[in-house]
């Protein structure tokens, strides 16, 4: 909560450290803060790698902070410090606290503009970049990874239920009946479980329906934004979700990213999964023992505008200010780097996250990945599916990370039968406005 | 005896100065900040900042999920304190009635307290997790529905367990210690005179342990109220619906994930009142009204 000792220790040490191995040069260091752990993280100190060796005048140091929030409260503890990174990756709900935090950001499309770096700004994808512009369409900070929700299925159970095992549920009344026959043919305990109720069953529910979920679009429009998620279709697809679960048709993950939901689908408890694009490695490592089919985000029959376009999460690169001016021009050239086709592409494929380009998304068809690799295209088809309305572009809340967590508490007392879903939905608007509220005063 | 009287002024001071410099560095001057930050407004970038007095003490007395919290850390702090010392307590005259391998056994028993508290925590949350768990599979046979995702009882009940359990070690200690200390003779004195060892042990035992006890007892409310971070971060995350939430718990999710510094800080100083509240008691009335 203090700017503690320790992250000044910890940059010195890097610092040093890192000022050993490049004792001998002259190049400008850039400090990289990110959150891949992993594999990935493996992936992006290769691509920082790749950067660092195509050219001479700057040296990328990526550093791993840990979890997300972990590595955002280091940012910006560290600028309170005076000791921030140059770039810092931040998740997408991170989104609405560092726009406001004017003065201590630097705006990727002004940088761009003011390094005069290779850079336009329409080779991006619409609805990706579109989550990080504001209200006149400037890009406010640099997509990294972004992914979107997709539904996986069991085609073996498909078949032993008696349903056709290459016709995913195309929408929420069908996957209610598939379910139902799953279960009771006994093909498997379970139809659906689900990752991130916030993301997913809430957020991107209302876009794919073309709904809002808070005023001045989606919270774009200002500060002065106030939350409108309980309308009729998420109550009805909290009630149903709930009806599910006392009907056995539905299982529950647990609260945020729904830690409990990949082993129901990968032990044939669960039938249909719905969880992030960048799942889909994971799937595939674990459903050894059975066909895995893809699909599209159902939606609800009659709907006006269903299916709109599903929107994003995963994390943008920020640029802080307060460095060194010498360091700004070679933030714009890594940038430029990154969001060539080549690294996107390669990106793109090895992660399952999106390619934040259209010439990356290109590449990667021309390569044949999309006909190698049946369901990865799935994702990009789902957010480009339509042009995105003010409803699905995105969203944008302060201390939205805690509005998330009063999203999984109201729909745990929906589960538990406490509330239905009409006061959950009322108590949760009611209590993220207080939120937004003291957000608005404190901005 | 004669009292001996240093002439130098500063010697003592110098002697005293590393461990005067960590305290100052570490917790006065953060519990400092923790003060001044507590009536401050702020965003979490420190760019807008404005003095608002006791805005942060009101809205926090004004907001339903503190004073739940303040309740579940009663309910917890209470639960913890009271099963890890029962269960310590029948441990350590178990031990004690041994005439052989008591060490053993003690050594054993004192196992649990070297673990981490995030590692006891993914512990119980591997024993009771609904999916894969051993425990709610067992349960599941005898009819019980285990689910601490959604049932705010089972949620509690595992916190509490995978507390205690942790806590269950060094209550255990300070109990042999405590039993070893009284005297034999009372005991066989009592026997003579025809008590039980249930009567012994509730009218000789028992009170000449008193002492022992209420010391544990404040340093299990204060191990509740501060050190059980890393189990519920690890098992229940403050769930469902904030049934777990103590706190603690909620300092950390209002300041470290949600960025509100000034509520944050309000509720550390409110914790640290409590905790300095309860150490008073314990060195003032406890101390003194305890003893025989």
């Amino acid at each position: 909560m203090f700017p503690t000792p320790r992250t000044s220790v910890l940059s010195l040490a890097v610092l040093t450290a890192t000022g050993l191995a490049q004792s001998a040069s002259a190049q400008t260091e850039i400090q990289w803060w990110h959150a891949m752990g992993g594999e990935l993280g493996t992936k992006l100190e290769e691509i920082v790698a790749g950067y660092n060796a195509s050219q001479s005048d700057y040296v990328v140091v990526p550093t791993y902070k840990g979890t997300y929030p972990e590595t955002m409260t280091a940012a910006i503890a560290a600028f309170r410090a005076g000791e921030q990174p140059a770039v810092v990756q931040v998740f997408e709900v991170g989104t609405g606290t560092m726009m406001a935090a004017e003065g201590a950001v630097y705006p990727v499309y002004q940088l761009m503009a003011d390094m005069q770096a290779d850079f336009d700004p329409a080779a991006f994808l619409p609805s990706v970049v579109g989550y990080y512009t504001d209200t006149d369409g400037n890009m406010l900070s640099m997509p990294f990874n972004s992914s979107t929700p997709i539904m996986y299925y069991n085609k073996d159970v498909f078949e032993a239920a008696g349903l056709d095992r290459e016709t995913p549920p195309a929408t929420w009344e069908e996957l209610e009946s598939f379910s139902r026959q799953i279960v009771e043919s006994g093909a498997a305990p379970c139809g659906l479980t689900t990752a991130w109720i916030s993301w997913i069953q809430t957020e991107n529910l209302s876009a794919w329906h073309n709904q809002p979920i808070g005023t001045l679009e989606n919270g774009f429009g200002g500060l002065g934004t106030e939350l409108s998620l309980n309308g009729p279709l998420q109550v009805k697809h909290w009630d149903n979700l709930a009806r599910w679960q006392d009907e056995g048709l539905f299982q529950y993950g647990g609260p945020t990213g729904g830690d409990d939901a990949p082993p129901k689908f990968y032990a044939q408890e669960c039938a249909i999964y719905m969880n992030s694009s960048a799942g889909r490695a994971g799937v595939v490592a674990n459903a050894t023992d059975f066909e895995v089919g893809y699909g599209m985000l159902p939606y609800y029959e009659g709907t006006d505008g269903a299916p709109q376009n599903s929107i994003i999460g995963g994390a943008t690169l920020w640029v802080m200010a307060g460095r060194d001016e010498a360091e700004y021009p070679g933030v714009a050239d890594f940038f430029s780097y990154l969001s060539s086709a080549e690294v996107q592409a390669d990106w793109h494929q090895f992660t399952g996250y999106l390619p934040i380009t259209q010439a990356a998304y290109d590449l990667t068809r021309e390569q044949g990945f999309y006909d190698e690799n049946p369901g990865t295209e799935i994702s990009i088809q789902q957010i480009t599916l339509n042009e995105p309305t003010p409803n699905s572009k995105g969203l944008r809340f302060g201390s939205y990370v805690q509005i998330r967590s009063l999203i999984d508490e109201e729909f745990e007392a929906v589960l538990a039968g406490d509330k239905d879903a009409q006061t959950a939905l009322d108590d949760l608007v009611a209590r993220g406005n207080t939120l937004l509220r003291e957000f608005e005063a404190a901005n | 005896m004669k009292r001996t009287i240093f002439g130098n002024q500063v010697l003592p001071w110098l002697l005293l100065a590393p461990q005067l410099v960590v305290t100052l560095v570490f917790f006065l001057w953060p519990a400092a900040q923790a003060i001044w930050q507590s009536f401050l407004r702020e965003d979490a970038f420190g760019l807008n900042t404005s003095f608002v007095w006791f805005l942060n003490y009101r809205a926090l007395l004004n907001d339903g999920d503190y004073m739940a919290a303040l309740g579940t850390t009663a309910i917890f702090s209470v639960s913890v304190a009271a099963l890890s010392m029962g269960l310590a307590l029948g441990l350590a005259v178990s031990v004690d009635r041994l005439v052989k391998r008591a060490p053993l056994y003690t050594t054993l028993l004192v196992w649990p307290y070297a673990v981490a508290p995030v590692i006891a925590g993914i512990l119980w949350w591997f024993i009771f997790n609904p999916t894969i768990g051993i425990l709610p599979y067992l349960l599941d046979r005898v009819g019980y529905d285990w689910n601490h995702r959604l049932q705010s009882g089972d949620a509690m009940m595992l916190v509490v367990i995978a507390a205690a359990w942790k806590q269950v070690s060094y209550n255990f200690l300070f109990f042999v210690a405590g039993l070893q200390s009284i005297p034999a003779s009372l005991r066989e004195a009592a026997a003579i005179d025809g008590a039980g060892p249930v009567k012994r042990f509730a009218t000789i035992t028992f009170p000449l342990l008193a002492p022992t006890t209420f010391f544990l007892m404040v340093v299990n409310v204060t191990y509740t109220m501060f050190d059980t971070f890393g189990i519920i971060d690890a098992t229940t995350g403050g769930g469902p619906n904030q049934a777990t939430t103590i706190l603690i718990y909620k300092i950390y999710a209002d300041g470290f994930l949600a960025l509100n510094l000034g509520s944050s800080a309000a509720q550390s100083v409110i914790l640290m009142a409590i905790v300095i509240v309860l150490t008073m008691i314990q060195f003032r009335y406890i101390e003194k009204k305890v003893a025989y």
